[in-house]
């Protein structure tokens, strides 16, 4: 275990070490003390490690992650783990606004609520939320899940392209194109494996499903000979 | 950007520290918006007597005229009159009855003289600078009272000037600031203008600011003045709002501009960002919490 301070070392010293290791490193436990909110923390990692980070966190903390399993030990601001592309970030109470934006791949555990725009974009990444949802979550979002065990607010899925949205609770409103769908065998199979990973305790068939009607213009056959 | 603190305190023991509380906040949030920076601060209050904050950008000569101009007056309650300079500001003191005839000899004899905020308990400092500086040219470390809220700027919609910062306050112990940009000002400004309304600039904020004097002018609780300006107001705000009594928060119904909120048994806390709030007593033990898109907010003492 290796402790970082980041109010005696600087959040400098913290990015450029912990980006510095490699998949072979014997420093494999990392612990991030006094982030008192701090912008960019444990960003743009890309080797094995676990990062524990003991407080609350400002901008993008986990952004563009790889391989890393960051554990944030209270709440997380704007763009947690934005455009992460593998390993795992789990925020222990909330998460501010476009959690996970724009994610390539990998887990984002949220075991508090997510503010509005969550999952914003997201192109392949697993968001997994203990409690609410906020408005605009999952708007264009392309590939990946997003599991909700609470409710979710406003226009859910808007613009929606092929991502799965599972949600527990209500969902407040729709967005343009967003229309529940059937939960079969394989989705209830597919949730239960991301509960598990996410190490959350909940029945698969009492969600519902959320995806693309696939009828906006540019899903349009017709409309072809457009482009 | 912008930047924006508040702190209602709950517990009058912190009142001795509430400026050194909101100005370390400000000046956390100041990498948001360095442009300018500003502080209204509701502090003690005397039954009977009113405060009218001034600025000047020539505070050496004007300062000094005004309030011999002030003290020629033979017919104000001198015993009641006090004149406190503070850098480019000054703070008048006066019986609550001769407000309006100060106002009014400012006005038509003191044209490079404009008045920050008027009412019995609150006083608004704002220059152009950084929130430390602003900071230490006012002394407001050492300022106390019961709430407050601070402002750091980046301009985006009008120019970089004293008038152009924040707090904005339109009405009598009223202030508001914003971080966020209107889209309907223009169209609003005229409308309270023809209501007889009085803006001085022509920044987005101030028009929100009249907006909601104007609304709590003609009954409406600062509450009820906020589900109205949900209304009426088109555009992206976070606003935190104060009153002789009270502090508001409200955002828009998007709420793309951050906000992150802590209470305790002795204080309600706003900032920007996390950071402005980690060195408030007991953070630790706080709850705190994003304030939801379109819903009011509101504490009052």
């Amino acid at each position: 275990m290796t402790t970082i301070d980041i109010t005696e070392q600087g959040l400098r010293y913290l990015n450029e070490t912990l980006q510095q290791q490699s998949a072979g490193t014997n420093q494999k436990e990392w612990d991030i003390i006094n982030p008192r909110g701090s912008h960019a923390i444990a960003v743009g990692l890309d080797a094995p490690i676990q990062v524990t980070v003991n407080g609350s966190t400002g901008y993008y903390c986990g952004g563009m992650n790889k391989q890393a399993s960051i554990t944030i030990k209270g709440s997380a601001g704007p763009g947690v783990a934005e455009n992460m592309s593998s390993g795992m970030v789990v925020v222990e109470g909330d998460a501010s606004q476009y959690a996970g934006a724009t994610g390539r791949g990998g887990t984002l555990v949220i075991r508090g609520n997510a503010a509005s725009r969550c999952g914003i974009s997201m192109k392949g990444i697993d968001i997994i939320v203990a409690g609410n949802i906020g408005h605009m979550s999952a708007f264009m979002a392309q590939k990946g899940n997003l599991v909700v065990l609470g409710d979710a607010g406003e226009a859910l899925g808007d613009s929606l392209y092929e991502a799965r949205l599972f949600v527990r609770g209500s969902v407040k409103s729709l967005g343009a194109d967003c229309i529940e769908k059937d939960m079969t065998e394989a989705h209830i199979k597919q949730l239960a494996e991301l509960l598990e990973r996410a190490d959350m305790d909940a029945d698969p068939a009492q969600f519902r499903r959320y995806g693309s009607a696939r009828q906006l213009y540019h899903f349009d056959v017709d409309n072809v000979s457009a482009y | 950007m912008c930047g924006i603190v508040g702190l209602f305190l709950k517990d009058d023991a912190l009142k001795p520290q509430l400026g050194e509380m909101l100005s370390a906040m400000l000046i956390t949030m100041t990498d948001r918006g360095p442009d300018s920076a500003g502080i209204a601060i509701y502090g003690d209050e005397t039954a009977g007597q009113t405060k009218i904050t001034v600025q000047s950008g020539t505070p050496d000569s004007d300062f000094p005229a005004l309030e011999k101009h002030i003290q020629d007056q033979t017919h104000l309650a001198k015993d009641k009159l006090s004149f406190t300079m503070r850098d480019t500001h000054a703070v008048i003191v006066a019986a609550e009855t001769d407000k309006d005839h100060i106002l009014t000899l400012i006005r038509d004899n003191h044209p490079n003289i404009r008045v920050m905020s008027q009412g019995q308990s609150i006083e608004i400092y704002k220059e152009v600078g950084l929130p430390k500086d602003v900071v230490e040219r006012f002394a407001l470390t050492q300022a106390t009272g019961s709430h407050g809220i601070g402002h750091t700027r980046m301009a985006t919609e009008s120019a970089v000037t004293t008038l152009g910062a924040h707090p904005f306050s339109t009405g009598s112990d009223q202030c508001l600031v914003h971080n966020g940009s209107l889209s309907n000002h223009n169209m609003m400004r005229r409308k309270l203008r023809a209501e007889g309304v009085n803006i001085q600039t022509e920044n987005d904020s101030e028009v929100a600011a009249a907006y909601l004097s104007a609304r709590m002018s003609e009954g409406e609780t600062l509450g009820e003045a906020l589900t109205s300006g949900l209304n009426d107001l088109d555009g992206f705000f976070t606003f935190v709002v104060g009153t002789k009594t009270g502090f508001g928060v409200l955002r828009d119904p998007i709420a793309c501009k951050p906000a992150v909120m802590a209470e305790t048994d002795a204080y309600v806390a706003f900032g920007s960002e996390y950071r402005a709030l980690v060195n408030l007593p007991d953070i630790d033990l706080a709850r705190v919490w994003e304030p939801e898109p379109a819903e009011v907010y509101f504490w009052s003492h």
